[in-house]
Order: C-alpha cells, then structure tokens, then sequence
C-alpha cells in the first residue's frame, strides 16, 4: 500500500471519527438506535480498515494480540459480574433495581454497564479473528 | 388484497429456498458459507415482516408517536445476527483449515481424499 | 420493490462461478436487506445486519478466499434432481403455512397482543430508558443476551484455536490427520 497515498491519507483521517461514532453509538444506545453490538463492529471494522491499509505489524502494535485476549474475556466477566454483583445485593440474578435506591436508576446503571461489557467483547473478538485470518497467508 | 398482504412473506420464502438449495447443492465450501447468510438473511427478513404495524414508527418512545411497531421480533433477530457472524467466522476458519489439509475446498475432491487415505 | 432485488441478488449468487463476485454480492444483500430494514421500522436491526453483513462478514469471506481459491470448480453435467425436489417441497409447505397468517402489518394480529404491549407501555417507567429495543435486550431478556456474548466469546476462542498457531510447511497430500495434529 505504499503508493496508495489517497487510500492512506484518508484512513488517517477517518480513523478518529470512525472510532468517536462506535463511542457514540454505545453511549447512545438508550436514546436511539444502537447498544453494545452495533458498537463492538463499528469499532472492529475501524481497526480492520486500519489494518488494511497500513499493514497488520502497524494495527498489531496498536492492538497487540495478548491485550485483544484479555478484552475478549473481560468484556464477558464484566457482564456476568453485573449479575452477580445483583445477587450480592440482595436481588435476583441480572436484577438491576437493587444498585439504586430508586429502581429505574438502578436499570439505567446496569443496563449501562452490561452494554459496555458488549461493547468491548465484541470489538475485541472482531479484531482478533481479522488478526489471525490475515496473518496465516504469511509464512 | 389478501394476496398483496402476504406477498412479502413469499418471497422471503423464496429468498430462504434459495439459500437452502444453494448449500444443498453446491458442492464448493465457500459458496455453501455465503448460500448459508443468504437463508439467515431471508429468515430475519420474514421475521421482521411479521413485526411490522401499519402506521407505527421504530420502536423509540418519544412525544408524538402512538403507534409503534412490535419490539419482541427486533431483539430476538439482533441476537440471531450476531449468532450468525459468529457462526460465518467460524465456518471461515475452518474452510481455511480445511484447504490447508486437503489442499482443495471442493467437497467432491475431498471425499475422494478421504476414500483414498 | 426491495425484495424483488434481493431475488435476483440471489439467483446470481447461486448461478456465478467466480467466488470473488459471489462474496461481494452478498455483501451488497446485506446492505439491501438493511434498507429493507429500515422501511419496515426495525432500525436497531438495520444498524446491526449493515454493520455486520456489510463490513464484517465480508472481511472475513475475502480473507477466506485469499487464503484459498477463487473460483468454483463447473457443476458436473446432471441437473441435480434431489436437491431440487427437496427445495421446491419445503417451500410449498411454508407457503401453505403462511396461508394461515394474518395480513401484513395488521395492528390486531396474535403476535402484538401479548408480552409487546406492556413492554411498551411500561420501558421509560421501569427502567428510564427510552429505546425499547435496548431495554428489552438489556433489561427484560438479559439472560438472551449474556447467552450471545458467550456465542461471540466461543467464537474468537474456536478461531483464536484453529487459526492460531503459523501454519506449518508440508507437502500438500500429507493426509489430513497429521498435519491437524502435528503443532
């Protein structure tokens, strides 16, 4: 991609504005549409177009592998540890209404969390299966 | 006029009998992969058809709106979405695998392999 | 009409040898049934198969073909006359079950009287959310979504497994059992 000057000089433009969308996109999923999984690709599909264009070596010492490994499972743990934390508090499992003494604050928290532990889960396994698919050709 | 209301559910059958016969009779792996999105398209659009109230709007309170079209069908078809590209991904990887060991991706070819071996 | 361009899409993707064409039709199926989508309110859906099919799913099939081949081998000479059969039979049969169906858009149809009503009635009161959708994802069917996240985990793990490890050099008959197992 050395002499595709348009394509490279774009992506780098582009790039923050994808990532700032995928950001709005999660934190926005309660007003419109959007959420955790929605989220997770755009910001995948940002990092894959910048592996695309600029090389795996350059998108892998952004986003090493070992860290995507880690994302992959905290994402999840986040998730089930919301539910626990509800049961910790007195309530049932994945039961929202007890982090707040009023009931739909404690919704809008949990809800919160639990997309952002969405979010992150599946932009980082995105990534990781790009990573792994575009790396084997190379021998 | 009964006909013209249920006209989008047929061809969404169509579209899904489609995909069906594309991985039941095309024997290369990949083709079998993007014939397999093709019935889990079709699926959700049959689905999505179902969910849909005449003169409602997306399913978003706000001031002004009455009507809104079911959200149970949505939630379940974003689940079924995503289930589906991790099913492609996975598929993907193992195709790959598959070219590796056997040195094709025609499913004729490597049965043949397999007999031989 | 949307749907008349999704058969065709479709008809192509069936009858093209030239992989390459195959997967970016596809995409362009997505992209379609995404606007299909949004015509019939379901934008939280749209969002996903766009970002999805469009971007991800296509990614991941070119990778796949640059990492094997690019074009179909020719069907052999005979019309495939069980796979036809079977089609053509299920298809009859989900159109007569579509028979029974109510009209489409219907305001008074079964599937809008039970559980969605209150979901709409009650999801900025109970939970302040106002996106329905993503109160009922998130809130009323927590269980289904945590259940998803796991589906995506198993995923990037079962591709982190089978794509993981560089792939070693040998001949290309060696057989399929030693060369699975040799890392």
């Amino acid at each position: 991609m050395q002499r595709h000057l348009v394509l490279r000089v774009t992506t780098k433009l582009l790039m923050p504005f994808i990532l700032l969308f995928a950001l709005y996109v999660q934190f926005h999923g309660d007003f419109g549409p959007g959420g955790g999984f929605q989220a997770g690709m755009i910001f995948g599909a940002g990092f894959i177009l910048y592996a695309l264009v600029y090389g795996i070596d350059s998108a892998k010492r952004v986003a090493p592998a070992g860290a995507l490994r880690v994302l992959i499972s905290a994402g999840l743990l986040l998730y089930i540890g919301v539910g626990y934390a509800g049961l910790a508090l007195g309530g049932n499992f994945l039961d929202y209404g007890v982090f707040s003494a009023q009931a739909p604050k404690g919704q809008h928290l949990g809800i919160f969390l639990v997309e952002l532990g969405v979010g992150v889960t599946v932009a980082a396994t995105m990534v990781t299966v790009f990573f792994n698919f575009a790396g084997r050709g190379r021998d | 006029m009964d006909a013209l209301g249920l006209y989008n559910y047929w061809i969404a059958i169509v579209l899904m009998m489609t995909g069906f016969y594309v991985v039941v009779s095309r024997g290369n792996l990949v083709k079998k992969i993007v014939g397999l999105n093709i019935f889990q398209t079709s699926v959700f659009i049959l689905y999505i058809s179902m969910s849909k109230v005449s003169g409602g709007t997306a399913p978003i309170l706000a001031e002004g709106f009455e009507t809104y079209s079911n959200p149970l069908p949505h939630v379940l078809i974003l689940t079924a979405i995503v289930v589906g590209v991790a099913t492609t991904a996975l598929g993907c990887a193992l195709v790959v695998r598959i070219n590796e060991a056997y040195g094709t991706v025609e499913e004729d070819e490597i049965q043949s392999q397999d007999q031989e071996a | 009409m949307l749907l008349s361009f999704l058969a065709v899409m479709a008809i192509g993707m069936l009858r093209l040898r030239n992989l390459f064409a195959v997967v970016m039709l596809s995409g362009i199926f997505s992209l379609l049934s995404a606007g299909l989508f949004v015509a019939l309110d379901a934008v939280d859906v749209a969002f996903t198969e766009a970002a999805v099919g469009g971007g991800i799913a296509t990614v991941l099939m070119l990778g796949t073909l640059a990492l094997t081949t690019d074009r179909e081998k020719p069907p052999e000479g005979r019309l495939q006359i069980i796979p036809l059969l079977i089609v053509v039979a299920t298809g009859a049969l989900l159109i007569f079950g579509t028979l029974d169906m109510p009209s489409y858009g219907d305001p008074t149809a079964p599937i809008h009287q039970h559980v969605a009503p209150r979901y709409l009635a009650d999801a900025e009161r109970e939970t302040s959310v106002p996106n329905v959708v993503t109160a009922v994802l998130a809130s009323y069917r927590g269980f289904d979504t945590m259940g998803e996240l796991a589906v995506i985990f198993t995923a990037g793990i079962g591709v982190l497994l089978l794509l993981g490890r560089p792939r070693k050099r040998r001949e290309r008959h060696g057989g399929g059992q030693s060369g699975g197992q040799g890392e």
